[in-house]
C-alpha cells in the first residue's frame, strides 16, 4: 500500500490553535495543579510542600462551608429545576393557545446573565427595597421576608434565582423529549384506559430519560461554576455563609493573596468536574453501542 | 362479538368537513375494510368509532350500545396502529399486560389473558424483550397481541401492515385473516392497499373525500364498481378507460368508441335508461379482454401493442387503442405480434359503463 504524505500545510494551519490549547489550556491547568503542591503566598514559589495546602484548605471553616453550600445549592437547584421544567413542559404540551409566547417567556431568563439575574433578584429580596417593604405598604406591617439577610437562609435565595435563571432550560429540552414521543402512543395508551398521570409515570419519564440526562449534566457544571450570581445577590454573605467554591477561589487568589491555598481549592473543583463530565462522557459512549430501534 | 353502527356521522374541523352524514352498520363478527386513498377520512372515521376524536355529530354504536360520549377503553375496543406504538421501555410482557394492570385486575387474570394472547400470536420466546429488540413483524404482532388480551369484542387496525415489507406483509395479512376465523370478533380494518382490501374484508367500504362511495363485497367491488372512483381505485393494473358514446344499432345498443371501433352492448346489465347518443365511458379490466374469442368473448376491438411485461404466471401487453392506453394481461405463452394492431375479444357483460358524471351506467 502506498504512504499517504504527510501533508505539513494542515498541521501549520492547526498550529495556532494547538499552541492555544496546550499553553493556555493545560499550561495552565498544570501549572495550578503545580503550585497547589508548593508553599506558595503571594507570589508563585517553588518550594514542594505535598499536600500541606490540602491539609489546610479542608481544616479551613470557610471551604468547608462553601462545598456544603455548593453541594445543597446542586441538589435543591437541579431537583427543583428538573421537576419544575418538566411540569412547565408538560403544561406546555397540552396544545394551550400562544404557546410560542409562553416558550419565550419562560425561556427567557436564561437568556439573561447570571450578574443581570442577580442583580434583579438582590432588589426584590432586598428587605428595604423588594417584597418585604411592598407587602408592608399594603398594610401589613408583621410581613416579613428577610431570607436574603439571614445566614442559614442566604443559600436559599441564591437556589431560588438559580431556578428562575434554569428552569426554562429544562422546560425547553423536556418540551423537545415529549414532542418526540409518537402520537400514536397517547392514543394507545387512552384505548387502554391508562389515567394521564400514569402514563407520564410508566411511559413518558423513562422514554425522556437522555432529555433528563443532558439537563442535569448542564445544570451540573453550572453549579461547580457557580460564582457570578453568588456575588451579585449575596456577596457570599451573610459573613461567608453563602460562599461557594468559585468565590472562595478568586477571593483566596486575589484579595487574599494566598496563591497556595487558591490552587489547592482550584485543583479539587477540577477533579469535582471531572467527577461529573466522566460518567456523563461514559454514559455518551455507551449509548452509542446499544441497537437503535 | 359485537355489531357497530354509524349513524349520521359527521366530523368537521374548523370549516372542512372530513366525514359527511356518514351511516355505516357492521354486523357481528364481520371483517370491514376501510379503503380509500391518503386524506379520504377512513382514519378520521376508525378513530372516531375508537373514541379518540369528538364527533361533530351522529352517534356511535357498539353491540347495540350508544357509545358516541363513553372513553375508548369503555367501548370494548382493541386497536392495532400503523406505528405499532408499543410502549417503550417496557418488555413485551409489559406492554401485553400494561393496561390491565393499571385497570387494577387480579394478577392471575392478567397471567393468563397474556399467556393465551401470547400462544395464539406464536410471541411466547420474545416475552422477555424490548420493543426496540424485535423485528417490525414480531412489533407488529405484539400489538395485535395488546389489542387482543383486552377481550375486546371489536378490533380496529389502523393500516398496520403499511411500515413491514412485503414478505411479511402478505405473512401478517394471513394471520389476521386465521385470527379473524379463530376469534370471530368483530374487525374494522383501514387500508389504502387494494389486496389486502381484497384478500381480507368480507365487505369493503371504499372511500373518496369523506363519504363512502360503495360498500359490497370485495368481488362486487371488483366487477360492478359504482363508479369512475371506485373502478379506477381498485385493480391493478388500473381499469382501461375508453371514451365514446352509446348508439343504437339494429335495435340493440352499442358502445362507439371516439378513437374509432364499436362493441354490442348485448348482455350488459344496465342501471339507468340511457339515450341514443350518449356521452359515457367505457371501463375495461385488463384480464376481461382476451386474444382469442370464445362464445362470450364476442365482442372485438382493436388495439396496438407496443410492450410486453412477462409477470411469471401471465403477461402485461401495453399499447393504444385510439390514443388512448390499453393493457391487456394474458395467461398464453404465445406472444402477440408487437407494433401492429391485432383484435381482442371482450365480453359485454363483463364490462363497465359510465356516465359523463362518473356514475355507472
Amino acid at each position: 500500500m502506498k504512504q499517504r504524505p504527510i501533508r505539513w500545510s494542515v498541521y501549520v494551519g492547526l498550529m495556532p490553535a494547538i499552541l492555544i490549547v496546550v499553553f493556555a489550556y493545560l499550561g495552565t491547568m498544570i501549572w495550578t495543579v503545580g503550585i497547589s503542591f508548593t508553599d506558595s503566598r503571594m507570589l508563585p514559589a517553588a518550594r514542594f510542600a505535598g499536600v500541606n495546602q490540602y491539609i489546610r484548605l479542608f481544616a479551613t471553616d470557610r471551604w468547608l462551608t462553601s462545598i456544603q453550600n455548593m453541594v445543597m445549592f446542586g441538589v435543591l437547584m437541579i431537583g427543583i429545576s428538573l421537576v419544575l421544567g418538566f411540569l412547565l413542559a408538560v403544561a406546555i404540551d397540552q396544545r394551550v393557545r400562544a404557546e410560542g409566547v409562553l416558550r419565550t417567556v419562560i425561556l427567557y431568563p436564561y437568556a439573561m446573565s447570571f450578574i443581570v439575574t442577580g442583580l434583579v433578584w438582590q432588589w426584590i429580596l432586598n428587605p428595604t427595597l423588594g417584597i418585604e417593604k411592598t407587602v408592608r405598604g399594603w398594610g401589613f406591617e408583621s410581613f416579613r421576608f428577610d431570607w436574603i439577610v439571614g445566614q442559614d437562609t442566604a443559600i436559599y435565595c441564591v437556589v431560588l434565582a438559580g431556578v428562575w435563571h434554569a428552569a426554562g432550560l429544562v422546560m425547553a429540552i423536556m418540551l423537545a423529549g415529549l414532542r418526540g414521543i409518537d402520537p400514536d402512543l397517547w392514543k394507545a395508551s387512552r384505548i387502554d384506559g391508562i389515567k394521564p398521570w400514569r402514563f407520564y409515570l410508566h411511559i413518558v419519564i423513562p422514554v425522556l430519560r437522555p432529555s433528563f440526562i443532558s439537563a442535569t449534566v448542564l445544570l451540573s457544571l453550572g453549579v461547580v461554576k457557580l460564582y457570578d450570581l453568588v456575588l451579585v445577590l449575596t456577596g457570599g454573605g451573610p459573613g461567608f455563609s453563602s460562599d461557594v467554591p468559585a468565590k472562595f477561589v478568586m477571593d483566596y487568589l486575589f484579595q487574599r493573596q494566598n496563591i497556595g491555598l487558591a490552587t489547592a481549592a482550584a485543583t479539587t473543583l477540577l477533579v469535582t468536574v471531572l467527577c461529573v463530565l466522566t460518567p456523563w462522557l461514559y454514559a455518551e459512549y455507551f449509548r452509542r453501542q446499544t441497537p437503535k430501534g | 362479538m359485537s355489531s357497530v353502527s354509524l349513524r349520521n356521522l359527521k366530523i368537521s374541523f374548523g370549516a372542512v368537513n372530513v366525514l359527511e352524514t356518514l351511516n355505516l352498520e357492521v354486523a357481528e363478527g364481520e371483517f370491514i375494510v376501510l379503503l380509500g386513498p391518503s386524506g379520504c377520512g377512513k382514519s378520521t372515521l376508525l378513530n372516531a368509532i375508537a373514541g379518540l376524536l369528538d364527533l361533530t355529530e351522529g352517534q356511535v354504536f357498539i353491540g347495540g350500545r350508544n357509545v358516541t360520549w363513553a372513553e375508548p377503553s369503555e367501548r370494548g375496543i382493541g386497536m392495532v396502529f400503523q406505528s405499532y406504538a408499543l410502549y417503550p421501555r417496557l418488555t413485551v410482557e409489559g406492554n401485553l399486560s400494561f393496561g390491565l394492570k393499571m385497570s387494577g385486575m387480579p394478577k392471575a387474570e392478567i397471567a393468563r389473558r397474556v399467556a393465551d394472547a401470547a400462544r395464539i400470536l406464536q410471541i411466547e420466546p420474545l416475552m422477555k424483550r424490548q420493543p426496540a429488540q424485535l423485528s417490525g413483524g414480531q412489533r407488529q404482532r405484539v400489538a395485535i397481541g395488546r389489542a387482543l388480551v383486552r377481550n375486546a369484542s371489536v378490533l380496529l387496525f389502523d393500516e398496520p401492515l403499511s411500515n413491514l415489507d412485503a414478505k411479511l406483509r402478505t405473512e401478517l395479512r394471513v394471520e389476521i385473516k386465521r385470527l379473524h376465523k379463530a376469534l370471530g370478533s368483530t374487525m374494522i380494518f383501514v387500508t389504502h392497499d387494494q389486496v389486502e382490501a381484497l384478500t381480507l374484508a368480507d365487505r369493503i367500504a371504499v372511500m373518496h373525500k369523506g363519504v363512502i362511495r360503495q360498500l359490497a363485497s370485495p368481488k362486487e367491488i371488483y366487477q360492478r364498481p359504482v363508479d369512475r372512483f371506485v373502478a379506477s381505485f381498485v385493480g391493478s393494473p388500473q381499469m382501461n378507460f375508453l371514451s365514446g358514446r352509446i348508439v343504437r344499432r339494429d335495435e340493440a345498443l352499442a358502445f362507439r368508441l371516439d378513437g374509432g371501433g364499436e362493441i354490442g352492448l348485448n348482455g350488459y346489465d344496465f342501471t339507468h335508461p340511457v339515450s341514443d347518443g350518449q356521452v359515457a365511458t367505457l371501463g375495461i379490466r385488463p384480464e376481461q379482454a382476451q386474444l382469442q374469442p370464445s362464445p362470450q368473448h364476442t365482442e372485438s376491438l382493436e388495439p396496438t401493442f407496443t410492450i410486453d411485461e412477462p409477470m411469471g404466471p401471465d403477461t402485461l401487453l401495453w399499447g393504444t387503442l385510439g390514443g388512448e392506453t390499453f393493457s391487456l394481461r394474458t395467461t398464453s405463452d404465445h406472444t402477440p405480434n408487437l407494433g401492429t394492431a391485432m383484435p381482442i375479444y371482450v365480453n359485454p357483460a363483463q364490462v363497465s359503463l359510465f356516465d359523463a358524471a362518473g356514475e355507472r351506467l
